[in-house]
């Protein structure tokens, strides 16, 4: 069961802020996505677990060195910036 | 003395280092050699996390954490996987760093460092891959900055986790065990730690009764032992003062030398990990046995190759094999000078205690000139002192020993000299000829730096002290 506190602690792990109304919403809207995962408590438990669906292993890709972006395009896309920086929001 | 053992010390590391002789990072072509380059010029999409890329695994890499994994005696895990640790911080371009969690690569492994009480075996809890965040730049000290600025040069870069268990039981401990593992990595040839940034440390340490304080940004050597001094102190004072010292987690400012708390962290199930789904599972066993066939001799291996191959002492040998490129400078001089045991002195005693005087390291000092030193010393052109002299030169002012030695005249005087020097002082110091003669050894060593005080100390002393002795015995 996810509580408004549940909501608020998440809403500040991704820092969003969230206001009274959009946090009893999120509540909700999380309990029904847990209701849908229950659905998952149904099948047979005895698989061991997928971490990765293609079936693949060890897929690599030599050490070797090629071209980066410019400065310009790494930053063109950037909302805030500062001089050859990204800006971002003070660290904690 | 800030602590003792009493003070039930424990610490535990976790030791973040940069695969940084790679030629590319840890999921995308770009070049990990940021270190002289323009902010943000060594970025793509994958490395800046742009929609739609996907990372590919650097075979490389891999490689270089298992051989570090066995280096460091870790069990390799016959499967590995990458997940996703959850954080919202502007270092992270994606919103989460691609690091290991359950299944890391390599775990239990061990490394013999020099403690409290003699030779200890720190134990490595496990060493996992991981990709590096950006680097921020603050305005400002952290506490009160305002925003920050971002260079994702490094971000993506391969970057290794080493933990270890709470084995270390000092500040200088814990000192100890970096240096073991920089001397290994670099003697993987995996690591180059002149780089900035190359190694950071995050540190637990918790005094008896005490909760456990985590000190993260710890980015250098010598900062871990200030870091954990400091918390000693610190946490020793609260405790003086009544206040329980509760968990939580510290920064290290490097500057002023202090750690200071950090505001609400998160907490490790705040990460939610989970599998990586744009990387596939790796098992490596297969590998193995080639990666370790590979391994270079080791710190410790060389080190009692040395004390059986060369005969040297045993602290001369830890001295000389603590840095890779010392212990080949000691290899090429002993190969030319035929004298194993003279070189390990002068080597490990004398050359190194210039260049650490000097906060210089052994590239500062060609061999070529140690050897030429050591043969004109070998066949007794010049004393030690002036050797010593040789070293100091060629350190401050350049230059090589040949020319060194004529410019400041340093090549031994001729034994007919001596005895023109010595039949001098005997005659300018009767009161000291008297005392000798009537039993006085210091009197000796009085008309001895008489003696080298004349021949301005280039007079080979066993040459002076067996002339003075025939003169004042027979005169
Ligand atoms: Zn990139």
């Amino acid at each position: 069961m996810i509580t408004k506190r549940d909501v608020e602690h998440i809403g500040w792990l991704a820092r969003i802020k969230l206001t009274e109304e959009e946090k009893s919403k999120f509540a909700k809207r999380f309990n029904s996505i847990l209701d849908y995962f229950e659905i998952l408590d149904e099948v047979d438990p005895d698989v061991p677990p997928a971490y990765n669906i293609s079936g693949l292993m060890n897929v690599f890709r030599a050490d070797v060195v090629r071209d980066s972006m410019s400065q310009d395009d790494a930053l063109g896309n950037a909302p805030k910036k500062e001089g050859e920086f990204f800006k971002g929001p003070r660290v904690v | 003395m800030k602590y003792k053992e009493s003070d039930g010390i424990v610490i535990g590391l976790e030791v973040h280092v940069q695969l940084n002789k790679l030629n590319s990072k840890l999921f995308c072509g770009c070049s990990p050699r940021y270190h002289d380059a323009e902010p943000n010029t060594h970025t793509c999409p994958v490395c800046l996390g742009l929609p739609g890329a996907l990372p590919v695994l650097n075979e490389d890499a891999i490689v270089n954490i298992i051989k570090v994994a066995l280096a460091l005696n870790c069990k390799i895990e016959k499967q590995t996987l990458f997940y996703r640790k959850n954080y919202y911080y502007p270092d992270l371009p994606k919103g989460f760093q691609i690091s290991q969690y359950d299944y890391p690569i390599a775990i239990g492994g061990k490394i013999k460092v020099n403690g409290m009480g003699g030779e200890r075996h720190i134990r490595i809890k496990r060493v996992h891959m991981e990709e590096d965040p950006a680097r921020l730049v603050h305005k400002g000290p952290i506490e009160s900055s305002r925003y920050s600025l971002i260079d994702y040069n490094r971000s993506g870069m391969a970057l290794i986790e080493v933990v270890t268990e709470p084995d270390l039981r000092s500040p200088k401990e814990a000192r100890e065990f970096l240096n073991a593992l920089r001397n290994i990595l670099e003697y993987l040839d995996v690591f180059d730690d002149s780089l900035d940034g190359a190694l950071r440390v995050d540190a637990n340490i918790s005094l008896a009764g005490g909760a456990r304080i985590e000190v993260k940004n710890i980015s250098s050597y010598k900062g871990v032992e200030k870091a954990l001094l400091f918390e000693i102190v610190r946490q020793k004072n609260l405790a003086r003062r009544g206040i329980k010292i509760t968990q939580e987690t510290r920064h290290y400012d490097e500057k002023r030398g202090v750690t200071t708390s950090l505001r609400t962290k998160e907490e490790e199930h705040d990460y939610r990990y989970f599998p990586e789904p744009d990387l596939v599972p790796l098992g490596v066993c297969n590998r193995i046995d080639e990666i370790r066939g590979s391994l270079p001799e080791l710190p410790d291996i060389r080190r009692q190759r040395f004390v059986q191959q060369y005969e040297i002492s045993d602290y001369h040998a830890k001295v000389i094999t603590s840095e890779l490129r010392l212990a080949d400078f000691f290899e090429t001089v002993a190969s030319e000078v035929d004298n194993p045991l003279l070189s390990a002195t002068w080597i490990a005693d004398v050359l190194k205690g210039e260049l650490n005087y000097r906060g210089l390291d052994i590239t500062a000092f060609p061999p070529k000139h140690m050897i030429q030193i050591l043969q004109m010393l070998r066949s007794k052109k010049i004393t030690e002192k002036s050797a010593v002299q040789i070293i100091r030169t060629i350190l401050d002012e350049g230059g090589a020993p040949p020319e060194i030695v004529k410019r400041k005249g340093l090549l031994k005087i001729e034994e007919n000299i001596i005895a023109s020097a010595v039949a001098e002082v005997i005659k300018e110091n009767p009161a000291a000829v008297q005392d000798f003669r009537n039993g006085k050894n210091e009197a000796l060593h009085f008309l001895m730096g008489q003696v080298m005080k004349k021949t301005h100390g280039r007079a080979d002393p066993n040459i002076v002290n067996k002339l003075l002795r025939e003169k004042l015995q027979c005169t």
